[in-house]
C-alpha cells in the first residue's frame, strides 16, 4: 500500500500545478465545512454556556397552562387565576424540592437623577433573585426580605444605569425617580456583560411587592425557582404544579419551563443552523469531487500508452484500479488537510485576536472535513480508475 | 500489495525445453459484424535460449503475433504455451504475474514514464513482482550497469537521447531476469548507427545471459544478423529458418 501511496505521489507531483489548481476544489470545500459549521458550532457553545450561566436548575412558572414546552411568551388565553405573592409564599413554604423561589414583576420605565434620565427595564423581585439568577452585588446590598415586607422603595442597580445618571460618582445612598415614585439606591450589581443581545448591566431591581404598587399590578408576570439538584427537576416541577393545583381548585393552570428546556430549544435552533450551513459547505465540497473526477478522467484518457506498459510489465487490473483510485483519494485528503489546516489557521487566529467571537473548531468537524474529503476521494476516483482497469492492455499499447 | 507471482510448480517448468510453443494459433477480431481473421494457423517452437526475427509487411499479423507470444492477448482458436503455461487457460491476474515473470519488453517508442528517473523506470516490474523498494533500487542499477548507463541513473528520460532512452527501457526488460526479451520495432525511432549498437546490445545480452530475445520487425538489415526469421504474409507463416537473400 505504501508503494501505491509513494507512486501516486510521484504522479502527482510530476504535474504539479494541475495536481494543485484540481486540489484547489476539495481546499476550498473543506476550508467552506470547516469554517461554517465552526460557526454553527460556535454560537452552540455560546449559547449553552450562557444558558448555563444564568442558573442552575432553574425553574420559571408562568401563569396559564401550555401542552408545549419551548420557548415564548407567557401563555396567551384564558388565565383564570394569575400568579400571586401567595403562591409564591406557598411555595417557599411547601416546595421540599425548591431551592429559593423569588416573583418576578416586570415593568419599565424612566429613572430620573436630577436632570439625567435612562430608560431601563426594571424588575420587581425577591430576595432569592440574586442567588437563583447569579446576580450579586458588589456594593451594598441587594432587595432584601423584610424590604419586601416593608414595600421599601429601594433600589438596586446595573453598572450602566448608575454610569448614565452618576458618571463616577457613587450612585450608594442617592434617591432616584423611579416612574412617580422615589427610591434610595441601596446597592450595585456587579459587571455582567451583555448576554444574548440583552445589556445584563442596564437592569434595575426593586422589591416585588413595592414593584406591584408602581406598576399597579396586583399579580406576578412570573415566578423563579430553582430544583435543589438536577436528579430532581422533574420532580420539583410536579411539585409546583401540585402546590400551586391545590390553590386553585385542583386545576393545573401553570406552566413550568427548566433551564434545560431553554437549552434544549435553542440547542434545537442552532443544530438547524448549523446542519443548513453544513449543507450549503457541502455543496463546494462536492463540486470539489467533480472537478477531481474530471481531472482523472482526462489523466486516463492521456496516460493510456502508461497504462498498456504497466500491463505489459506486469501489472494486474486490480494494481491499475489501486493506483488510479489512490491517485485521487491523495489529492483529495491531501487537499482535505491543506482545507483543515487553513481553517484551523483562521479559527486560531480568530479565537487569539477576537476572543468574544464564538468560534470553535471542534475535533468532530475536522473528523467529519477529513472524512468527507477521503468519501470525497473514493466517490470521484472510483470511475476513473475503472475505467482504466478495464483497458484492454494491446488497445492501451497501441493508444496513440 | 504489487500482485506476486501466483505459485507456479517451478523447477519442472523452467527446465521445460521450449521456451515457447504455438500451434495451430488463429486470432480473429471482429470489426463491425465481420469476423476479421489475423492470423490463420501458426505452428512454431522457440527453444531457450533461441535468437529469433519475426517478419513480414504491414497487416501481416505480426503485431498480433507479438501481442499473443508477450501474453497481452489470448488466441481465438489453438494454443501457445509460454514456459509451459497454456496461455489460453489464464485468467488476467496469472497472465500478468506470466509477463512479469518471464518476459522483458521493449518497444519501439522506449515507452518510459515521463518524469521519473532511470533508475525508478527501471524498477517498475520490480513492484509489480511484489520486490521490497530497497531491493528494487539495487536491482534496477545493476541493471544499469549491464546497459553501461549507470551515470544516467538519476536522469529523467527527458534528458536522454533516443538510444540512452532504449537502452533505459532494455534495462527495465532485464531487470526481471526473464526467459524471453520480447522487441517491438525496438530499433525503428533510432539513427542507423545507434539502432546497431541496440541491436549489438540484444546479441550480448543473448550470449551472456542465455536470454532469449525475439524481436519484431520490418527493418531487412536487421533480420540478416539473426539465427533464425519467421516470416509471416497475410496471417501465415511463409518462412521459418535462417535469414535468406530476399527477405
Amino acid at each position: 500500500m505504501l508503494d501505491h501511496i509513494l507512486s501516486a505521489l510521484q504522479a502527482l507531483t510530476a504535474n504539479k500545478v494541475r495536481s494543485a489548481l484540481t486540489m484547489l476544489g476539495v481546499i476550498i470545500g473543506v476550508l467552506a465545512v470547516t469554517l461554517l459549521v465552526s460557526v454553527g458550532d460556535g454560537a452552540r457553545a455560546y449559547i449553552d454556556k450562557t444558558l448555563s450561566g444564568i442558573g442552575t436548575n432553574l425553574l420559571i412558572v408562568q401563569p396559564g397552562r401550555r401542552e408545549t414546552r419551548g420557548l415564548g411568551g407567557p401563555p396567551t388565553g384564558n388565565i383564570s387565576r394569575p400568579l400571586t405573592m401567595d403562591d409564591v409564599t406557598a411555595l417557599k413554604r411547601q416546595g421540599t424540592l425548591l431551592r429559593d423561589v423569588s416573583p418576578i414583576v416586570a415593568g419599565g420605565g424612566a429613572i430620573r437623577f436630577e436632570n439625567r434620565q435612562r430608560d431601563s427595564t426594571v424588575f420587581g423581585v425577591g430576595a432569592g433573585f440574586g442567588d437563583l439568577r447569579n446576580m450579586h452585588v458588589d456594593v451594598g446590598s441587594f432587595i432584601r426580605e423584610e424590604d419586601l415586607t416593608a414595600r421599601r422603595r429601594v433600589a438596586v442597580v446595573g453598572r450602566t444605569v448608575a454610569k448614565a445618571l452618576f458618571g463616577n460618582d457613587s450612585p450608594l445612598g442617592r434617591t432616584v425617580r423611579i416612574s412617580d415614585g422615589r427610591f434610595r439606591i441601596v446597592g450595585i450589581l456587579e459587571k455582567k456583560g451583555t448576554s444574548l443581545g440583552f445589556d445584563l448591566d442596564d437592569l434595575v431591581f426593586i422589591p416585588a411587592t413595592t414593584a406591584s404598587d408602581l406598576f399597579h399590578q396586583d399579580f406576578l408576570s412570573q415566578i423563579l425557582t430553582a430544583a435543589r439538584n438536577k436528579a430532581e427537576v422533574q420532580q420539583a416541577i410536579l411539585q409546583i404544579e401540585e402546590i400551586l393545583a391545590r390553590r386553585r381548585n385542583g386545576e393545573n393552570e401553570v406552566t413550568v419551563q427548566s433551564q434545560d428546556d431553554l437549552i434544549g430549544v435553542l440547542g434545537t435552533v442552532t443544530s438547524a443552523m448549523t446542519a443548513a450551513l453544513l449543507a450549503i459547505a457541502s455543496v463546494s465540497l462536492l463540486v470539489g469531487g467533480i472537478g477531481i473526477m474530471n481531472i482523472m478522467l482526462v489523466s486516463v484518457r492521456e496516460r493510456t500508452r502508461e497504462i498498456g506498459v504497466r500491463r505489459a510489465l506486469g501489472a494486474t487490473r486490480h494494481d491499475i484500479l489501486l493506483q488510479f483510485l489512490i491517485e485521487a483519494l491523495v489529492l483529495a485528503t491531501v487537499g482535505g488537510l491543506i482545507g483543515l489546516g487553513i481553517g484551523g489557521g483562521l479559527i486560531a487566529a480568530v479565537n487569539s485576536a477576537a476572543p468574544d467571537v464564538p468560534l470553535k473548531l471542534s475535533p468532530w468537524i475536522a473528523t467529519i472535513a477529513f472524512g468527507a474529503s477521503f468519501a470525497v476521494g473514493i466517490a470521484s476516483g472510483v470511475v476513473p480508475a475503472r475505467r482504466a482497469a478495464e483497458l484492454d492492455p494491446v488497445d492501451a499499447l497501441r493508444y496513440e | 500489495m504489487a500482485t506476486a507471482a501466483p505459485a507456479f510448480a517451478p523447477l519442472a517448468r523452467e527446465e521445460h525445453e521450449a521456451l515457447i510453443e504455438v500451434s495451430g494459433l488463429e486470432r480473429t477480431f471482429m470489426v463491425g459484424d465481420e469476423p476479421l481473421t489475423v492470423l490463420r494457423g501458426i505452428d512454431f517452437t522457440i527453444p531457450r535460449g533461441a535468437y529469433v526475427a519475426i517478419i513480414g509487411p504491414s497487416g501481416s499479423g505480426k503485431s498480433t503475433l507479438m501481442y499473443q507470444l508477450g501474453c497481452l492477448d489470448t488466441p481465438s482458436a489453438g494454443t501457445v504455451r509460454l514456459a509451459g503455461y497454456d496461455v489460453g487457460s489464464l485468467d488476467d491476474a496469472e497472465l500478468a504475474a506470466l509477463r512479469n515473470r518471464f518476459i522483458g519488453f521493449v518497444f519501439q517508442a522506449f515507452n518510459l514514464l515521463p518524469r521519473t528517473t532511470a533508475v525508478d523506470n527501471v524498477a517498475l516490474p520490480l513492484r509489480y513482482a511484489g520486490v521490497g523498494l530497497r531491493e528494487r533500487r539495487r536491482r534496477a542499477r545493476e541493471a544499469l550497469g549491464r546497459v553501461a548507463l549507470s551515470h544516467r541513473e538519476d536522469h529523467t528520460p527527458e534528458r536522454l537521447s533516443g538510444g540512452e532512452r532504449q537502452r533505459v527501457a532494455i534495462a527495465r526488460a532485464i531487470v526481471t531476469e526473464p526467459a524471453l526479451l520480447l522487441c517491438d520495432e525496438p530499433t525503428g525511432n533510432l539513427d542507423q548507427k545507434v539502432g546497431r549498437e541496440i541491436v549489438e546490445l540484444f546479441e550480448r545480452l543473448n550470449d551472456e545471459l542465455g536470454v532469449t530475445v525475439i524481436i519484431v520487425t520490418h527493418d531487412p538489415s536487421l533480420a540478416r544478423r539473426v539465427r533464425r526469421v519467421i516470416k509471416l504474409v497475410d496471417g501465415r507463416l511463409v518462412h521459418d529458418g535462417p535469414p535468406t537473400a530476399d527477405l
